[in-house]
């Protein structure tokens, strides 16, 4: 990836987490430019997850750095309250998409787009209620604006987890295996959604198990392997010819089963 | 059986379920506070206060109501502690059911699905706000039904504070029967006055329930 001297929206400097014995992340560094797309694939257990998850501290690292725009997160330095005033802080700026959405029950579509908006950011309601159907609109969901997410399928729920991602106006999105818990027939209405914040050069990190989609979506590929990056080159090097046995070892057996 | 006595007492009776309902209730109400407080204390950072409030519980747990109540009621003129009857019934019940209900709240609270929390926090939620908007309204459903079912305990339990002379519906059978001799018909009649009470009770938890929870059925 060509650097900038531009301060990069995202950036890891040797990053490691452990789980008691257990080194997940053995020192990760990363950069990830404005409205760059990459994506992180690897097998299970390898730390992509727990990378991703670290980036908004929903995992607390042990070592390194991680800086959103030019921003630690992670801040050893800062204690009880006034770390969490400069966590929740840094958060709404960026939006995270689980595998299992983690859509509120108990709110309707809409205000689980609107409630962030409203709460956090002091938007009035018919202001946050405009945004939230202009979002809901954009994944396609507006008609569906007053229904709970019971009665949603899967790929609606995730696309209206992403309209609530985005209704913070993040910096940047992470997504963490959106499309596992799909049915295979309702991974594509995410996807495009998901392309289509490509095309607005949204910054984005997507973990995936879809070869083909970070293939088609992203700029940058990193394979993850034991904690550690085994090989990050552009899409197009990475899934045609990967340079390391590891890699290639990954991708015949998922490419082989997923086309 | 005497129906004509029956119908003749049955005034004195109610007036008497009206003190058991008030009594309850008014444990209820305080109960919930005192629930609430323990849940906070229990997940205090200082040890000690977590330490306090799980052995308050314990004991409250580990002893039968009816020697609470005697303990504080005859018991706590000896440390100062004189309370009048009604009120002794009240504070003891609230107490009482506070530390049931703590297990309750609490259980309901980590039974919220710990996504639920990621995604709130994710959004920039901080702890409390998360509570309030995220965990509390998913966790109200989850609770309801089993505080109904303490709420129900306690209203049966309140037929105990007659050992401490309060005119409840259990004491005014039992004064009935002194001037009646008749405790077929009083005893039969109080005991429906207790089912329409808990059933009464048990209709308002199921109103509260389909509330708190009508975003699954919608």
């Amino acid at each position: 990836m060509t650097q900038t001297t531009e301060t990069p929206m995202v950036e890891l400097k040797g990053v490691k987490k452990r789980f008691g014995d257990l080194e997940v992340l053995k020192g990760i560094d990363l950069r990830v430019d404005r409205g760059r797309i990459i994506s992180i694939i690897g097998p299970s257990g390898s730390g992509k997850s727990t990378l991703l998850r670290s980036v908004n501290n929903l995992e607390v690292i042990d070592e390194g750095q991680i800086l959103l725009d030019g921003v630690q997160v992670n801040r050893p330095d800062l204690k009880g309250l006034a770390f969490e005033k400069h966590i929740n802080h840094i958060r709404q700026n960026m939006g995270m998409v689980f595998q299992h959405f983690n859509l509120f029950p108990h709110l309707s579509t809409l205000e689980n787009v609107t409630l962030a908006p409203r709460k956090l950011k002091g938007v009035s309601t018919s202001i946050a209620r405009e945004l939230g159907m202009e979002l809901l609109e954009r994944v396609g969901l507006a008609d569906k604006a007053q229904v709970y997410p019971s009665a949603l399928s899967g790929g609606q729920k995730q696309r209206v987890a992403i309209a609530r991602a985005l209704a913070m106006q993040p910096k940047v999105m992470l997504f963490d295996e959106a499309t596992s818990a799909l049915d295979p027939e309702l991974v594509e209405e995410v996807n495009r959604v998901m392309k289509g914040l490509a095309e607005e050069h949204m910054t984005m990190l997507i973990v995936t198990h879809e070869m083909a989609f970070a293939r088609d979506v992203s700029d940058w590929a990193m394979f993850m392997d034991g904690g550690v990056v085994v090989e990050a080159n552009t899409p197009e090097h990475l899934f045609s010819h990967p340079d390391q046995e590891r890699t290639q070892h990954f991708l015949r057996k998922h490419l082989g089963t997923q086309g | 059986m005497d129906f004509n006595l029956m119908i003749e007492i049955a005034p004195l009776l109610v007036q008497a379920a009206w003190v058991t309902v008030d009594i309850s209730a008014r444990a209820l109400f305080f109960g919930f506070f005192i629930a609430s407080a323990l849940v906070v204390l229990r997940t205090s950072r200082i040890r000690p206060v977590r330490w306090l409030s799980r052995a308050y519980i314990s004991v409250v747990r580990g002893t039968p109501y009816f020697v609470q109540l005697l303990l504080i009621f005859y018991g706590g003129p000896a440390i100062g502690l004189r309370l009048d009857p009604f009120t002794c019934g009240v504070v003891v019940g609230a107490f009482n059911i506070g530390a049931y209900m703590s297990e309750a709240i609490r259980g309901a609270i980590e039974s919220v699905d710990s996504g639920q929390n990621e995604a709130s926090r994710s959004l920039g939620f901080g702890r409390l706000t998360t509570l309030q908007y995220i965990i509390l309204p998913q966790a109200a459903g989850l609770m309801i039904r089993s505080v109904g079912v303490l709420a129900i305990i306690l209203v049966k339990n309140s037929s105990l504070v007659s050992i401490i002379s309060v005119v409840e519906l259990t004491y005014q059978a039992q004064r009935l029967i002194g001037s009646t001799y008749k405790p077929l018909e009083v005893f039969t009649l109080s005991a429906l006055m207790y089912i329409v009470i808990i059933y009464a009770v048990m209709g308002i938890v199921e109103f509260l329930y389909r509330r708190a929870t009508r975003y699954t059925f919608l």
